[in-house]
């Protein structure tokens, strides 16, 4: 067990006081990585599998100490603020270490499984309490999965309850390895629509459908996670079509509707990254419970929300 | 549903306009110029009497429960014996913003002609600071500790269950035969006893004097009265009062009529801390519910008819009136009687009963700052009385609070308690633990604990006043590692509390001499056994305490120390003192890397945390177990009202980021805006603390409304406390507000005057706080679900 306690993974955040991703009051350990690119992810900080930084402008004093701390010289000093160039940026963090409004906020560091169960273990009260635990998320935690597998093998030695927040794509093997150890799937069902699925997280669908339908076949507890986006996936035939599949497939704990919610989206100007969907707005309580009905005319329950 | 009449009556509670009423002051005055010689408690007694017999009745229409302390709904008494106001003292307590008492200029004039050429120089206050050191008064000019007796009398006691098994004239049989069991022979004290136990007499029979009054003005008003179900109400109100507190109730409204001239009788025997608080209420009133339920003499909505106008009498009675430094530690009209709900019965079960639940409406609907309300919870009560506690919770004006029953009977296990008396006891005041109607557990002052490090830092010397005020204990330039500070802070901190203590001690005396308290003695166990007054070690436990303030900003200003000084080097101990003078000006950016690049407590982070720990048991080590004058000890609390406003007020700023004057943290809570990683971090932090061996810590928590909204909410909430309770917290309590829309009832105030908040263990109107309280609520972490 030496050998687990020492691999390591890239792990952006880890959340306490986490109530919507699976039972209970739980920790959410987000990886950083995730091969789908959805074009509504409200984390844009856990796609990419490198380290980066959100730049929170509010906070910037333009007190120059991160251009002195590179040493790449890859930030100079403007009269708005610090410009980064991204071409001589070599990802070390020292910007960010000293930082002292944490205006530049590191995403993406290396964590040891010592070191995330230490932390996930400090809420083991209020995971008792609650019937919660700990829920590997991200990004797509199936993509480290060494570390991962370390991670489940640990919780499970202490009695931690575990859930993973997969998008589904990864080979069938890697989530067998998984399996043993696991208490919880939350599985993300996008599109089916192979097109769409395409179109607007990047990646073909199959691998994941079929993931999906061999996770229910294994008996594991399911909660199947559909999020609702607005001119995507909400037209009563697609909601017809991912109800018809998950019936097929199998009988899931439960099918949660995400609802389209547009909170991250300030985040891609952190990142200088675009935000595509910008002329979406939420689904209001009518059109979601549309879907709602529309789903329960496959399975039972329908939760709206994690 | 409210009634008609109860809403015309709470209505009526809330337009009233607190002001102040010359009654009490006249009656004292003209009775202390008659009394010849005359033991203390003697002298009392006659005092007590003449209020009794003289003050002016009061009944208003449609009241069920009858007797204002004044004259009138918030005519509020002043106590020139204790604290004579000068002419500048009215002044102020009439114009000031917040907690304002409009004095009258009849009243003025009668201060200027009587009351102050009477009692200058002879009143409690004047006599305290006199026998107070030289350097007690430096150190209390310098703000580095309060004296809770300076302006009121010590009170911090609650009552159990004996007046609604025993009449006034119960007591009287007791104390005469204790009288007659006095033996002048062998029991040197026999005459010092016969004294106290006259005046109880006295007492006894004078509180009987009063009812008799008000039996008398409801016979007239129902004389007069052409409603016949109005005057039926009287008649039968006449009744109770001829009946109660001469004998024992037999009715729940009988039992609640006793218990409010008891509880008039002791705001008005002196001006006690904590008013006085009929403490397990559903406990004591649960046998006379059952059985006129049973009967069918009462329904479940007359008796939430009589607890409503109940509620209504604690709300016309301000928390007497505070100026100077007093007024600042305890800037509120809420006179902290603080009913209690639940908890367990003295043979270990359960005690949530019927009552408990309707008490849960009572709160509800009423919406009051006074009474205030807690739950004591334990881990025996059943998971519905949370989560109804948990419904008025989360309608955002912070009560009831919520204490862990099973750690408050733990701490007073720990002090020696008997495990009935413990299991009876509960929580008062702010969070203060206590055996009710058996203890007299006084708080005697706030202590500025992140104050003492700022001396420390400063070789002893006051930066503020420029005052050498501690022992040279070093020059922290030349410090070489932690334990340097730590011993240096540790010798600061005891020379602090010394003089405190001493202090203490001397005021102690002083009451127990010249200001006894014959009538709140026949109510607290051992006093009429012991023939001993309330304020001279009567009761069967005497426990002072001094409350530690800024715990949360001491540990990250050490915290910071340690990590940017000691063992990162990225500053020199000079240049951080050279910050924290000059208030951080010109370095913005090394302030902010003081706020957010140092371990904070509040984080569930163990190397700020244990800081706290270090922190808390050289508090606990220097002032637990140590011996007070009347058989008891001091012990700690942890707490603040509102005092961490004004030390900080008084304080420059500290090593963690803090500007200088801005407040310190309050209560365990942790520094506003520290605590980053959320609320379960929050709850494992201050559950770090040892709670047990204090008497009591106040954790205050601010959620968004949106989290707790629904079933999940309600569970995910009953799930903190309860987790929070199996760590060993003491209490915990919740602001479910906006930070936007505490902001908004600042903008415009004349939306917002009903906007109620938990400021630290008490509820008050948004609006009524000062400025810098308001700001320091709006600053405190928002904690919300991920």
């Amino acid at each position: 067990m030496t050998h687990d306690r020492e691999i390591c993974g890239t792990i952006f955040n880890i959340m306490r006081f986490a109530l919507h991703d699976g039972p209970g009051i739980r920790t959410t350990v987000f990886f950083k990585g995730c091969p789908l690119h959805c074009q509504w992810c409200h984390n844009p900080e856990s796609i990419a599998a490198q380290p980066e930084w959100l730049f929170h402008e509010e906070r910037c004093l333009s007190c120059g100490l991160c251009a002195r701390a590179c040493p790449e010289s890859a930030i100079t000093m403007a009269p708005g603020g610090p410009v980064t160039h991204p071409e001589k940026c070599t990802r070390c963090g020292a910007c960010a270490r000293i930082c002292p409004t944490e205006a530049r906020a590191w995403m993406g560091d290396q964590w040891s499984v010592e070191q995330v169960i230490k932390e996930v273990h400090k809420d083991r009260s209020f995971y008792e309490q609650s019937g919660g635990g700990v829920t590997f998320s991200g990004g797509e935690p199936l993509q480290q999965p060494l570390f991962l597998e370390a991670l489940l093998r640990a919780c499970r030695q202490r009695g931690l309850p575990t859930a993973i927040d997969t998008c589904g794509f990864a080979p069938q093997q890697v989530i067998d390895t998984m399996l043993p150890w696991t208490d919880l799937w939350l599985f993300d069902l996008k599109a089916l629509n192979p097109e769409t699925h395409k179109r607007f997280t990047g990646r073909d669908n199959q691998q994941i459908l079929a993931n999906l339908a061999h996770l229910l076949k294994q008996n594991s507890r399911v909660r199947i996670r559909v999020p609702l986006i607005p001119g995507v996936n909400d037209s009563a035939e697609e909601i017809g079509r991912i109800g018809a599949f998950i019936r097929a497939s199998g009988t899931p704990e439960a099918v949660h509707i995400l609802p389209y919610h547009r909170i991250g989206v300030e985040k891609y100007q952190r990142l200088n990254k675009k935000y595509t969907l910008s002329d979406r707005l939420p689904p209001d309580e009518a059109q979601v419970s549309v879907a709602v009905n529309r789903l329960l005319e496959f399975v039972n329950p329908v939760i709206i929300g994690g | 549903m409210m009634t008609e009449r109860v809403r015309k009556l709470r209505e009526q509670s809330l337009q009233a306009v607190p002001h102040l009423s010359a009654e009490r002051a006249e009656i004292v005055t003209r009775a202390c110029k008659n009394i010849g010689l005359e033991s203390a408690p003697m002298q009392r007694a006659l005092i007590f009497q003449a209020i009794m017999q003289e003050k002016e009745i009061c009944i208003l229409p449609g009241e069920l429960i009858v007797g204002e302390r004044g004259p009138a709904p918030k005519a509020t008494y002043t106590y020139p014996e204790i604290c004579c106001h000068s002419l500048q003292d009215l002044e102020i307590l009439d114009s000031r913003d917040k907690v304002f008492f409009k004095v009258d200029e009849a009243m003025r004039q009668r201060y200027q002609e009587v009351m102050i050429p009477f009692w200058h120089g002879k009143t409690m206050r004047e006599k305290l600071l006199a026998e107070m050191s030289a350097e007690w008064h430096q150190a209390y000019k310098a703000g580095i500790f309060t004296e809770f007796m300076e302006q009121r009398a010590p009170g911090h006691t609650v009552l159990d269950d004996k007046i609604y098994h025993k009449g006034m004239n119960d007591f009287i049989t007791d104390i005469d035969a204790r009288l007659a069991a006095l033996d002048f022979h062998a029991d040197a004290r026999a005459c010092d006893k016969q004294q106290e136990l006259r005046a109880m007499r006295l007492c006894a029979e004078s509180i009987i004097t009063l009812a008799q009054r008000y039996a008398k003005r409801a016979r007239e008003l129902a004389s007069q009265e052409s409603d016949p179900s109005r005057r039926e109400e009287l008649y039968h109100m006449a009744a109770i009062c001829e009946r109660v507190p001469a004998e024992k109730p037999r009715t729940l409204w009988e039992a609640l009529q006793y218990y409010w001239f008891v509880h008039l009788g002791v705001i008005t025997e002196l001006n006690p801390w904590d008013a006085f608080n009929p403490g397990r209420l559903d406990q004591h009133l649960y046998p006379f519910y059952k059985q006129e339920i049973d009967s069918g003499a009462l329904t479940r909505e007359k008796a939430r008819e009589l607890l409503q106008c109940f509620w209504v009498k604690f709300n016309n009675q301000p928390a007497p009136p505070k100026v100077g430094v007093t007024a600042a530690e305890s800037s509120t009209y809420t006179d902290f009687a603080n009913i209690n709900v639940g908890g367990m019965r003295a043979d270990g079960s359960d005690g949530v009963n019927e009552l408990s639940y309707l008490l849960l409406e009572v709160i509800d609907e009423m919406r009051l700052v006074q009474p205030s309300s807690n739950i004591q919870l334990s881990r025996k009560n059943p998971e519905h009385f949370l989560k109804e506690a948990l419904k008025v919770v989360r309608k955002g004006w912070g009560q009831p609070s919520i204490f862990n029953a099973d750690t408050v009977t733990e701490e007073m296990l720990r002090q020696g308690k008997s495990l009935e008396d413990a299991r009876c006891g509960g929580t008062s005041g702010c969070v203060e633990t206590g055996a009710f109607g058996k203890e007299s557990y006084i708080l005697t002052g706030y202590f500025n604990i992140p104050k003492i490090l700022e001396i420390t830092l400063h070789n002893g010397l006051d930066p503020r006043t420029g005052t050498q005020l501690g022992p040279q204990t070093g020059d922290p330039t030349v410090w070489q590692d932690f334990s340097d500070l730590s011993s240096a802070f540790s010798k600061q901190m005891r020379h602090f509390i010394d003089i405190k203590m001493r202090g203490n001690q001397i005021i102690e005396r002083l009451f127990a001499r010249h200001l006894p308290v014959p009538f709140l003695s026949l109510l607290i166990d051992d006093c009429i056994a012991k023939g001993q007054d309330y304020n001279d070690g009567g009761a069967r436990y005497n426990t002072n305490y001094i409350q530690g303030v800024g715990i949360g900003t001491v540990t990250d200003a050490l915290s910071a120390i340690r990590t940017h000084v000691l063992t990162s080097h990225t500053l020199t101990m000079a240049e951080m003192i050279e910050l924290i003078d000059t208030d951080f000006a010109g370095h913005e950016p090394a302030r902010q890397l003081l706020l957010n690049k140092t371990p904070k407590y509040g984080n569930d982070d163990d190397d700020a945390d244990d800081l706290m720990r270090a922190v808390f048991e050289m508090f606990y080590d220097l002032v637990n177990g140590r011996p007070n004058t009347k058989g008891g000890v001091y012990r700690i609390d942890m707490l603040p009202t509102t005092c961490h406003v004004y030390f900080g007020s008084v304080t420059g700023a500290t090593p963690d980021g803090r500007r200088a004057w801005m407040p310190l943290s309050e209560g365990i809570s942790p520094v506003q805006g520290a605590d980053r990683k959320g609320p379960t971090a929050v709850l494992k932090s201050a559950a770090k603390m040892d709670h047990v061996r204090t008497g009591g810590t106040l954790l205050n928590q601010k959620f968004t409304p949106a989290i707790l909204e629904g079933e999940k909410g309600l569970t995910h909430l009953a799930q903190l406390v309860r987790s929070y309770f199996l760590l060993g917290g003491h209490h915990i309590q919740f602001n479910v507000v906006d930070a936007e829309t505490l902001r908004e009832a600042q903008r415009h105030p004349e939306e917002h005057r009903d906007l109620i908040v938990r400021v630290a263990g008490y509820s008050d109107y948004f609006l009524d706080l000062s400025k810098a309280l308001q700001d320091e609520i709006i600053s405190r972490t928002q904690q919300q679900g991920f």
